[in-house]
């Protein structure tokens, strides 16, 4: 590895521990009585209110329809997610020192997979507290699920919900793009090297 | 025949100039009480855009504080202070009952009458708002973070409480002045020894510049006057209090003919800081005297009630240099600073003209011993040595002068009816303004401080007969709203309002925005019968009295059906709102209740004492329409004979 892409690669490991001090995604909600906001921010280790109050609120608000209570305690990944991304910074960071072409791809693909797992566990803990409604709940619309975008916006009932990266999801795309980046860099000038490297070694 | 047809087309022509005439005054617009054309354009504020200023109405006999955005002049909230107000249940709860105690028992009503912001360097600073209850003699403090009450102080050795409640500029105190003298200490005399036993008093009551806290520091024991407004100095004159005074004559009958004789009265100045001097010389008398003071703490959420009995009397006797009276004619009612502290304008109300007094002259006087005698051993300063000027002619009956930035005094005239501005200096009416009808004060945003926000003028009418629509005998006070920006009063609106206003005062919003309170934070509720969550909830009975541990959140009550209440029993709902959002209360209120509803915001605790009567099943339900599902948001109690034996039992979520 070329010693730009070694420094790039340490720099991408080490952006990543912006996700220790931004949400990576948020959930806007959008209602006449909420003129002032109300919202939730996903961490890596945890789920709170835009607002001190906003997830008790949201909560509150979200037994009429019969959704479950959000409490992050009670989330596996959230406990998980810093170990994951505590792993990512610290093997990006071999990646660099080490400079094998191996080592970086490797570690691209499993960011990749961490990636992927991270959305699709995501959109999944979504479908599941829009979908599994008290069959008790106050409100009933018949066909009706709350589950809230992954990305982009959707009206559920009175809420109009924005689901978007925050700087964290964003910083790890960045990430994430520096190492496919490199390790695009990498391969070609490794394929053009190939001839005279050989010559070299003959 | 020709003298008869003369006649005949004189009276025509004065029949034609009759009948145009009457089509003239039918016709022709009342321009002078309709406002001016662009005046719908100043006053309107659009929908979901807020006031420029907060202006803060006493309500007089409501006994309240009324709250108006301008200059729209919409009603925004009547905070309840001396007078219980079941919409919210202050002076009802088991909580606001002992604030409007006193040593008299519980009073459920007073007279409330001048509103005054605490100040920081002579401006409003939107902390707090002290008024003044006239009848029995108190002073509360409101915080202007919460909109509520949080401090009501008795004020002993006081027959009415009018010439209060006034601050100097950095809220140091807060003064009370006695409007009735009354033996004092009190006791049983005969009336017609008024000149011989009674007196009044000036209290200066020390205020916490923290938490706001009032203690009486000391009092001044002065002759048996009827002290009626008051303002304290500033700039240069700093340390000084000024007091009008009428019934200089200490009359005690007929007040009317009687207190009005003399042609002139007084203005009394106090310097509170040779006051302080005397007390901290200990040239004070420690005086039995026996008042309350009920503080709101936060905290618990419930008053404490402090029962305190002396305080520290200052006899100007033994305290020279302290007090002079300045005569100013006929029984004046204001006596207001200008924004530089030089002037202070007189108003006497059976006078024609306002006389304008100087500090630096008045200074000079006391230096000079320009005395015309004394009363009691206070000295009488002579008129012509203090008088800086007289606005001549200004009209009949001058009330309340306040300012503007620009140099001008503008002065109520309750006779003529109508607002006088005059120019300090040159003392000149310059422009007048007829109100609708029989102003009493008025009030200019900052208008009585070194820094008056000279945009609008407020009038308080007393009379309002043929403005509004009649609603019988009764008829609402007014409100009306002038633009005072330019060089002429414009009349912009009138609006009714609560009660009787008697003074108000205003504030650019955002100095009181930045203290807005949206909920209390359940953690720091540290309530006695706190219920922070349903599964605290409980019923507990002790002998007859059942105490109720209660949630209330969207759209449930926890417990909702609780049984073994018997008659005779006495029963507290303890109601937490647990819910943590803006603008979420709930109501609570059950069958039979001797008692006005609770109405409990998102993190409080209320209590509701109930004492059923008979047995049977009681609904209860939240009155406030907190939710989609707030019809559903109700419950059950169950109410036995007092000799069952039906045990104590609930439910929970």
């Amino acid at each position: 590895m070329k010693k730009k892409s070694k420094i790039i690669i340490a720099s991408a490991s080490m952006m990543l521990v912006v996700l220790y001090f931004f949400p990576m995604w948020i959930i806007d909600l959008d209602a006449p009585q909420y003129p002032e906001g109300i919202g939730l921010h996903i961490w890596i280790n945890k789920i709170s209110g835009q607002k001190p109050n906003d997830l008790n609120t949201i909560n509150g608000l979200n037994h009429y329809i019969g959704m479950k209570i959000i409490t992050p305690e009670d989330i596996p990944e959230l406990k998980l997610m810093p170990y994951i991304v505590a792993f990512l910074i610290f093997t990006g960071l071999i990646v660099a020192f080490a400079g094998k072409r191996f080592l970086l791809n490797t570690w691209v693909i499993i960011f990749f997979l961490v990636l992927a797992a991270g959305l699709f566990d995501f959109y999944m803990w979504e479908y599941d507290y829009g979908h599994n409604l008290d069959p008790h709940a106050a409100i009933k619309v018949p066909g009706m699920t709350y589950q809230p975008p992954l990305i982009g916006t959707k009206q559920l009932l009175n809420m109009k919900t924005t689901s978007l990266p925050h700087i964290g999801a964003i910083v790890a795309g960045i990430s994430f793009m520096l190492g496919v980046f490199v390790m695009t860099v990498e391969a070609r000038h490794s394929r053009k090297n190939k001839e005279p490297e050989h010559v070299k070694q003959a | 025949m020709w003298s008869r047809i003369k006649l005949s087309k004189l009276s025509y022509l004065a029949l034609a100039l009759l009948i145009g005439g009457l089509i003239f005054i039918v016709c022709s617009p009342k321009k002078d009480t309709m406002g001016t054309d662009d005046a719908a354009s100043k006053v309107f504020v659009p929908p979901g855009s807020y006031d420029d200023f907060y202006a803060f109405l006493s309500g007089g006999f409501s006994g309240q504080v009324s709250v108006y955005g301008l200059p729209s002049g919409r009603l925004l909230k009547v905070i309840p202070v001396f007078a219980v107000n079941p919409e919210n249940g202050w002076g009802y709860t088991e909580e606001t009952k002992p604030m409007l105690t006193s040593v008299h028992g519980f009073i459920p009503w007073d007279d409330s009458h001048h509103p005054e912001l605490s100040m920081t360097d002579g401006v409003p600073d939107g902390r707090w708002l002290f008024i003044n209850a006239n009848n029995t003699p108190r002073i509360a403090r409101i915080n202007l973070g919460t909109f509520r009450t949080d401090e009501i102080l008795e004020i002993p050795n006081s027959g009415g409480s009018h010439a209060s409640p006034f601050t100097t500029i950095n809220t140091e105190y807060v003064v009370s002045a006695t409007r009735f003298s009354v033996p004092i200490p009190d006791k049983d005399v005969p009336i017609a020894s008024y000149k011989e036993n009674f007196r009044g008093t000036v209290t200066f009551i020390k205020v916490d510049p923290k938490e706001g806290d009032m203690n009486i520091a000391f009092q001044i024991l002065v002759p048996g006057y009827n002290f009626d407004l008051s303002h304290a100095g500033k700039g240069p004159s700093n340390g000084w209090f000024f007091f009008s005074c009428y019934n200089t004559e200490q009359a005690h009958t007929l007040l009317e003919v009687n207190a009005s004789q003399n042609d002139k009265d007084f203005i009394m100045a106090v310097n509170w800081k040779k006051a302080e001097e005397y007390i901290a010389q200990g040239k004070f008398k420690e005086w039995a005297s026996e008042y309350q003071r009920n503080r709101w703490d936060e905290r618990t959420q419930t008053t404490i009630v402090e029962k305190l009995n002396k305080v520290k009397m200052l006899d100007p006797k033994e305290c020279p240099d302290m007090l002079y009276l300045m005569p100013c004619p006929k029984s004046p009612h204001g006596a207001d600073v200008d924004p530089s502290g030089e002037y202070i304008a007189g108003g006497g109300k059976l006078a024609g003209m306002v006389p304008v007094f100087s500090f630096s002259k008045m200074i000079k006087a006391i230096e000079e011993k320009a005395f015309d005698g004394d009363r009691d051993g206070i000295p009488v300063l002579k008129y012509d040595a203090v008088l800086a000027g007289e606005v001549q002619e200004s009209g009949l009956g001058p009330l309340h002068t306040e300012f503007d930035d620009k140099g001008y005094g503008y002065t109520s005239h309750f006779i003529t009816s109508e607002i006088v501005k005059w120019k300090i200096g040159t003392w000149e009416v310059v422009d007048r303004a007829p109100t609708y009808y029989s102003v009493g004060h008025l009030m200019i945003p900052g208008g009585d401080s070194k820094k008056p926000w000279g945009k609008y003028l407020l009038a308080m009418n007393k009379i309002t007969k043929d403005r509004y629509l009649p609603t019988g005998p009764e008829l609402t006070q007014s409100a009306q709203l002038f633009d005072i920006s330019g060089d002429k009063m414009k009349m912009l609106s009138d609006f009714p309002t609560i009660g009787e206003p008697h003074y108000a005062q205003g504030i650019p919003a955002e100095l009181v925005r930045k203290r807005e309170v949206k909920f209390f934070d359940i953690n720091k509720n540290e309530h006695k019968y706190v219920t922070k969550g349903p599964r605290e909830a409980k019923v507990v009975r002790t002998g007859k009295e059942v105490h109720v541990w209660m949630t209330a959140s969207r759209s449930h009550f926890t417990p909702d059906n609780i049984e073994g209440f018997k008659v005779g029993d006495v029963v507290y709902f303890h109601v937490t709102n647990i819910e943590q959002d803006w603008d979420v209360p709930h109501g609570f209120a059950i069958k039979g209740t001797q008692n006005s509803e609770l109405l409990i915001m998102p993190g409080e605790t209320c209590t509701m004492k109930w004492e059923p009567k008979k047995a049977g099943i009681y609904p209860f339900y939240c009155t406030d329409f907190c939710s989609a599902l707030h019809q559903e948001m109700q419950g059950y109690a169950r109410v036995s004979e007092a000799n069952s034996n039906v045990p104590i039992s609930f439910n929970k979520d």
